[in-house]
């Protein structure tokens, strides 16, 4: 579904944030994106979505991303931000919610059909009619993996999606993100979720590769999370 | 701060006022444009001195808060930065045309006085006339309703992403002040010297923000065109409400129907 070959990226000339990435990624595979702060992880998915521009080759659903194939190659991908809050941007969640499937030419009937259907799954009914500026941050992140729910997505991106999530949300976001049958991406600092989400774990440190197995594996790797300024999953901690 | 806490709340007070219902609420965006729009063109085109000519047309304004529940005080509150500025303008005019143009009893009233107030009323009644569109649209609508008089697509999506964009900066702003006060506390506003790098960081902030707007928008198919707003059909509701106002503008400004009250009140 997602293959990257020799992927660099530079937000500044001589100081790479990515080197030589490379990795393929099956469909319907859950995999977990870690590493320490600034290692890249964001800037590795604005890669994939074509917000940044990177040398190598990227390929999604068997295209390679190229500014003719944007389009297509957005269409098939689905992004949960770091910040909900430039997330939505619609007065209402409702409105947000069918902005995607309105753009991509869906009859509002459908996409209300949809949008009903991914509240209902999601246990979100309640937020549909409310004003985005009018809830909390746990709330409007719920609301953002809704909306981009929403759009049916082939993959689905997901940057931090637990963070400043109470237990009880946090939880909702790990089931519904191991129920998607959709290949899944997902960055996070929330160890214990990437266990129970993904998998396979892609370590980044320094803008390569320092790692890419089977999650468990990984994780029990004292040795190794600790070389990259990582630590133990809680559970795994004395 | 609180005083960015509240501008930031009346911001968000106008998308709610926007998503409200009422007859006018549900008129078509594209038909309340036109409206607006004829209206102010009949409001700035009278002349300078005709002041009685202009008075019968603050009833549209009045009837459009009756029929949509928003209060004109509430649009006079919000205008209250923009309203000195229409004050200025015609300020200096009773000090340089000082012929007296008609008499209360005796009492000269020189021309500079009366195209003050005509000025005055002008600048209110567009400025009360846009505010009740915008509180009675969403702001996507109107986009929508702007595409469909043909406005170019970039001058819309301008109009759509600095709407959303002065959200964003009052937001940062916010947070910005919020913090600096936390760490100068007592400090009554930002310190001149803080002022540079305060402004500049806001606007990196601000850029950033949106620029991950934009891009979240993109990414979800946005090209500049608005299929999701909810568009309604154009119903005889709509043309009725068009063709009314239109007339009645159209009569208002060719009858000087103030004068004509006036004329039969001295009877
Ligand atoms: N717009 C930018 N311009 C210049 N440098 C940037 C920009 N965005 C990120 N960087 C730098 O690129 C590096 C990688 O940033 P990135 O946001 O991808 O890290 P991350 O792994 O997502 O970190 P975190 O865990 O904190 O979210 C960092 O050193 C950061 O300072
Ligand atoms: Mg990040």
């Amino acid at each position: 579904m997602i293959t990257l070959e020799n992927v660099s990226f530079a937000y500044e000339p001589g100081r790479p944030v990515l080197d030589g990435i490379s990795f393929h990624i099956a469909p319907g595979e859950a995999v977990g994106l870690i590493g320490a702060n600034g290692a890249g992880k964001s800037t590795l998915m604005k890669v994939l979505l074509g917000l940044e521009k990177a040398e190598g080759r990227v390929m999604v659903g068997g295209e390679e991303l190229t500014k003719e194939s944007l389009p297509r190659v957005r269409r098939k991908l689905g992004f949960v931000l770091q910040n909900s809050d430039n997330q939505m941007f619609m007065p209402t969640v409702y409105e947000d919610m069918v902005f995607g499937p309105m753009n991509y030419g869906l009859s509002r009937e459908e996409a209300d059909r949809r949008v009903d259907a991914v509240l209902e799954k999601l246990g979100l009914e309640a937020l549909k009619h409310r004003h985005n500026h009018r809830i909390s941050g746990g709330e409007k992140r719920m609301a953002a993996i809704a909306t981009v729910l929403a759009m049916e997505p082939e993959a689905v991106l997901m940057d931090e999606p637990t963070s400043a999530l109470d237990p009880f949300n946090r939880r909702l976001v790990i089931n519904t993100i191991r129920e998607l049958g959709q290949t899944r991406v997902i960055t996070s600092h929330d160890l214990d979720m990437i266990l129970d989400t993904c998998s396979r774990v892609i370590l980044l440190s320094g803008g390569r590769i320092a790692a890419d197995g089977p999650t468990e594996e990984i994780l029990r790797d004292k040795a190794l999370l600790e070389a990259h300024r990582m630590e133990l999953p809680l559970r795994w901690q004395g | 701060m609180d005083k960015m806490d509240r501008a930031l709340r009346e911001l968000g007070q106008m998308d709610e006022l926007a998503a409200g219902d009422s007859p006018v609420h549900r008129l078509s965006p594209w038909v309340k444009l036109l409206v607006t729009l004829g209206y102010i063109i009949a409001v700035v085109s009278f002349d300078k001195y005709a002041l009685s000519g202009l008075l019968p047309l603050i009833l549209y304004p009045l009837l459009v808060s009756q029929l949509s529940g928003v209060s004109l005080i509430l649009g006079l509150r919000k205008l209250r930065l923009v309203l000195p500025l229409v004050l200025a303008v015609g300020i200096f005019n009773p000090f340089l045309d000082r012929a007296p143009l008609l008499y209360l009893g005796s009492l000269p009233v020189s021309g500079g006085v009366v195209s003050m107030l005509t000025l005055l009323l002008k600048g209110l009644l567009s400025l009360l006339a846009s505010f009740l569109l915008v509180a009675t649209t969403p702001i996507d609508s109107l986009c929508a309703g702007l595409r469909k008089l043909r406005v170019p697509q970039t001058m819309v999506t301008l109009l759509l992403l600095t709407y959303r964009y002065v959200g964003v900066m009052m937001e940062e702003l916010a947070v910005m002040s919020r913090a600096y006060h936390l760490r100068a506390p007592g400090q009554k506003g930002i310190h001149y010297k803080a002022w540079g790098s305060f402004l500049g960081q806001l606007l990196l902030r601000s850029m950033d923000r949106a620029g991950e707007l934009y891009a979240s928008m993109r990414l979800r198919g946005f090209h500049g065109e608005f299929y999701y707003a909810p568009s309604r059909p154009c119903g005889g509701r709509d043309l009725a409400w068009l063709l009314l106002w239109l007339g009645a503008f159209a009569l208002l400004r060719l009858v000087d129907l103030g004068a004509l009250l006036g004329g039969l009140l001295r009877l």
